[in-house]
């Protein structure tokens, strides 16, 4: 009869289960009443509660600055979980979870706000009998990240909490490290969590599965065979109601220095030695720190700005972005940022990376394109085959996540001739099921202390680094700003950067 | 939902897999975002008589479905194969940017006298490269056994069977050679991931060691699930389970453990509105206690401390039904769970006559 090994640092009885226990918690949410609050993490909550999946003891407690009850806050979560829920919800289960929702209304400043929390804190621990865990959940506007860490730490209430950071984390390199001084302060960095909500999504962490599971694209991943690598966030749509936060940030700041060189770090890292946390970050860290961060005068030439024009999308006539509503007319924010960077080490040397991100683009698209070099000689184009095109593989992020190879085939015929043809893996086609939402994910990881999906500290330092002397000649219009039809695919000033004989992909 | 059908009386296998590769052709034609799911390969034998029940389970597996359905339905007597294929997807035209899944579901009516050589039949149906899972709910187990080349997975619900024993043997039967998804152990699992994170926190790790007695309350069909769970914890904690005995309707007896016995009670309840476990009860020498038993919105947990104080709250989690544990078995099938076939064993120790 098998009897294996039973210590009292091993629990046996979670082998082969797909949940894993979650130590008791008190989830505390500063920006309850918030967007992100209402449209991501409580509905992500109400699924973990829906799957069975929280810890057995839970509670959660919203903190914002509206004055409410907890019945008022309860129904604010209520129709929130409704509305925005990946599947209908339980009424049991719904009105289970609602019970344990609590409310504090203050500013995240107001000291006597603190102490009503840690009252809260200390009834719920009194109710479950025993001190659960705490966990801060920072969903407020980035300004007040300093200051509610601070008072949390006036409070007594930061002791063994993790606290969970939202993008974005500082608005440049000096206010990220600020931010950093504050937070460890108060802070160790295995009590911190920082968000990229881009590492919770399942194709980005099927990058990692993609190169280290399989032994047949590793030995291609190199200087030798792969000639540039693309790496696009492109939306269709324009800001929505975000133009305050948006002119403020751009598209730089709002996806390249955060979800786009992580999809960089996860392309380009090394193999870890194992998928443990420290691992795959310390990897990670190797790739940005190998990135050269541009010269003023490089930027000239390594990156392209550039603002939407006036367009027509679908037939209909779309603004600009500076007649999009709370925009100022004179904004000079960039909607649209596209990068030439190399890591410069053994592996990549002289392989170029050109990221690209706009809004109001001609095609909502997240991908990774890998284009190999061409062959060495053309045997088939005596025979008339001119379409003859180097492979490329396209890691598709979002929408129809998947994976595409690129291959020359030959056409059926009497002739040899050659076109190339899509070998393709859907996620769609091959798991038939519902992913969890990338929160659902990263709130119960951040539970459990598991921090392999967020941004360490000395990662969004080397992250800022490279992308701060692109703030600066971008503020000193060392590189001007172009424009571009809304619903067009960029502006012609980014084919430039990609040099002769190449070209992005198409939107 | 748009859905293309073929069907032909006395018909062949190959037949039926060119039919099949045409009304695929035929759909991607008229639709460029059409392909067809790759998950896994389903395999269904049934009693042509009671088609229906089985049908309707699996038209409520929803997003667990498998990409291709082979529904073998058997008729005493027949001697001829007719067949139905479809390819249906869930939306007739693809939404901008999207693709149209495909699901194909062949059916084959055929009689006693093709399941010997059953293999030859399906064999050409499957769609090569996947998994392929096959589930006999009605028995059939000869013809299970012919499949064995073409399948990796075999779905079983222990449930089925007239009596425990010869339910896990059955299962410890398949499972030389094929991975075996139960029902019954899919049913136990929101219990054994309570159980496993009540003795999370190190503090209470430690008295894994000092469990005294287990009582599982079980709907009365059930008590394979109770069986297993208890296998479940002899084999993770290294308990050597002796044969359980008759006491009245509960069945009863002990596991020699590192620091002593450990009292093993299988207890059927009252009438339960699905099957499975409806409670279970860990207590330790010291006088701990803790319980989970069914109830709204998740199970209702118990605590007792050794001094007496008792508290008790609800564990968070919507009931799956019965339809989410047949998508769940589904689901499993391209999973792998290295703690059934140790629980498995065990059970059958508790359960040998």
């Amino acid at each position: 009869m098998a009897s294996p090994p039973h210590t009292e640092q091993v629990n046996p009885l979670v082998e082969g289960l797909e949940r894993l226990p979650v130590p008791a918690t008190t989830l505390v949410i500063f920006g309850a009443t918030g967007d992100l609050a209402k449209r991501k993490l409580l509905p992500a909550i109400y699924n973990l509660a829906h799957e069975g999946a929280l810890p057995e003891r839970f509670n959660v407690v919203g903190v914002s600055r509206r004055d409410q009850t907890d019945e008022e806050f309860r129904a604010i979560a209520r129709e929130s979980i409704t509305l925005y829920s990946r599947r209908e919800p339980d009424q049991a289960v719904l009105e289970g979870l609602l019970t344990r929702l609590r409310y504090v209304g203050t500013s995240f400043d107001d000291v006597a706000g603190y102490t009503r929390l840690a009252t809260v804190l200390e009834e719920l621990d009194a109710e479950t009998g025993e001190p659960l865990e705490h966990a801060y959940y920072l969903s407020t506007a980035p300004e007040y990240f300093a200051v509610i860490t601070k008072a949390l730490d006036q409070a007594g209430l930061s002791k063994d909490a993790k606290i969970i950071i939202e993008k974005p984390f500082g608005t440049d390199l000096a206010s990220a490290r600020s931010l950093q001084a504050e937070v460890s302060k108060v802070f160790r960095e295995r009590q911190v969590f920082r968000i990229d909500h881009y590492l919770g999504k399942e194709t980005v962490q099927n990058i990692l599965a993609f190169r280290f599971a399989n032994t047949m694209f590793e030995p291609l991943w190199n200087r030798n065979h792969i000639d540039h690598i693309q790496i696009t966030a492109a939306e269709d749509i324009g800001i929505g109601s975000r133009a305050g936060y948006y002119d403020q940030a751009g598209a730089l700041r709002d996806l390249v220095q955060n979800h786009m060189l992580q999809l960089l770090t996860l392309v380009c890292m090394e193999p870890p030695a194992a998928l443990e946390s420290k691992q795959i970050r310390d990897e990670k860290v190797k790739v940005l720190e190998a990135i050269r961060p541009p010269s003023i005068e490089a930027c000239k030439q390594q990156t392209v700005r550039a603002q939407y024009a006036t367009g027509n999308v679908a037939g209909e006539d779309a603004p600009a972005y500076i007649h999009e509503d709370d925009v100022p007319d004179d904004s000079q924010t960039e909607t649209y940022a596209a990068l030439r960077l190399e890591v410069e080490n053994w592996r990549w040397a002289g392989v170029p990376i050109f990221l690209r991100t706009g809004k109001r683009l001609a095609r909502k698209v997240t991908e990774i394109a890998v284009q190999l070099k061409p062959v060495p000689h053309h045997a088939f184009q005596n025979a008339g085959s001119g379409s003859q095109e180097p492979n490329q593989l396209v890691l598709t992020i979002q929408p129809n996540e998947g994976v595409s190879l690129k291959l020359g085939a030959k056409i059926p015929g009497t002739r040899m001739k050659i076109r190339p043809v899509a070998m393709e893996f859907r996620y769609g086609t091959s798991f038939v099921s519902q992913s969890p939402e990338a929160y659902e994910r990263l709130i119960m990881d951040a539970m459990r202390g598991d921090a392999t999906l967020f941004t360490r500290n000395d990662e969004v330092d080397a992250q800022w680094s490279i992308i701060d002397p692109v703030l600066q000649a971008w503020r000193e219009d060392a590189v001007p700003m172009s424009a571009y039809p809304a619903g067009s695919p960029g502006p012609s000033a980014a084919d430039e950067l990609l040099g002769e004989g190449r070209s992005w992909r198409g939107l | 939902m748009s859905e293309e059908v073929w069907s032909a009386a006395d018909t062949t296998p190959s037949a039926i897999e060119e039919a099949l590769r045409a009304l695929l052709a035929r759909r991607h034609a008229e639709e460029e975002a059409f392909v067809p799911a790759r998950v896994l390969n389903l395999v269904v034998i049934v009693d042509d008589e009671y088609r229906g029940e089985i049908e309707n389970r699996l038209e409520r597996i929803s997003q667990f479905h498998p990409s291709r359905t082979i529904f073998c339905a058997v008729t005493p007597g027949r001697t001829t194969l007719d067949a139905w294929a479809s390819m249906a997807a869930q939306d007739a035209v693809a939404k901008p940017g999207h693709l149209s899944v495909a699901r194909e579901r062949v059916e084959v009516e055929l009689g006693e006298k093709h399941l010997r050589g059953l293999d030859t039949i399906v064999g050409p149906l499957l769609v090569s490269d996947l998994a392929t899972l096959v589930w006999a709910p009605h028995g059939h187990i000869d013809a299970v056994h012919g499949l064995r080349r073409l399948a990796q997975i075999v779905l079983v619900d222990s449930l089925d069977e007239p009596d425990l024993e010869s339910a896990l043997e059955r299962a410890a039967g398949l499972a030389d050679g094929l991975y075996v998804v139960d029902l019954s152990w899919l049913r136990s699992t929101p219990w054994r991931e309570r159980i496993a994170a009540a003795f999370d926190p190190p503090d209470t790790r430690a008295s894994l060691d000092s469990i005294a007695s287990v009582t599982v309350r079980h709907r009365q069909d059930s008590a394979a699930s109770a069986a297993l769970f208890c296998g479940w914890l002899a084999s993770r904690l290294g308990w050597r389970p002796e044969r359980l005995v008759r006491d009245g309707e509960d069945l009863a007896g002990r596991a020699r453990a590192r620091r002593g016995e450990v009292m093993i009670r299988l207890t059927p309840a009252l009438p339960l509105g699905s099957p499975g476990l409806s409670g279970v009860t860990v207590e330790t020498a010291a006088g701990d206690s803790m319980s989970l038993e069914r109830s709204s919105g998740g199970l209702r947990a118990g605590r007792r401390g050794r001094d007496g104080l008792e508290r008790a709250w609800t564990v968070l989690g919507a009931s799956r039904g019965e339809s989410g544990i047949l998508g769940e078995g589904v689901r499993q099938a391209l999973l792998r769970d290295p703690t059934y076939k140790p629980a498995l064993e065990c059970a059958r120790a508790m359960v040998a006559r």
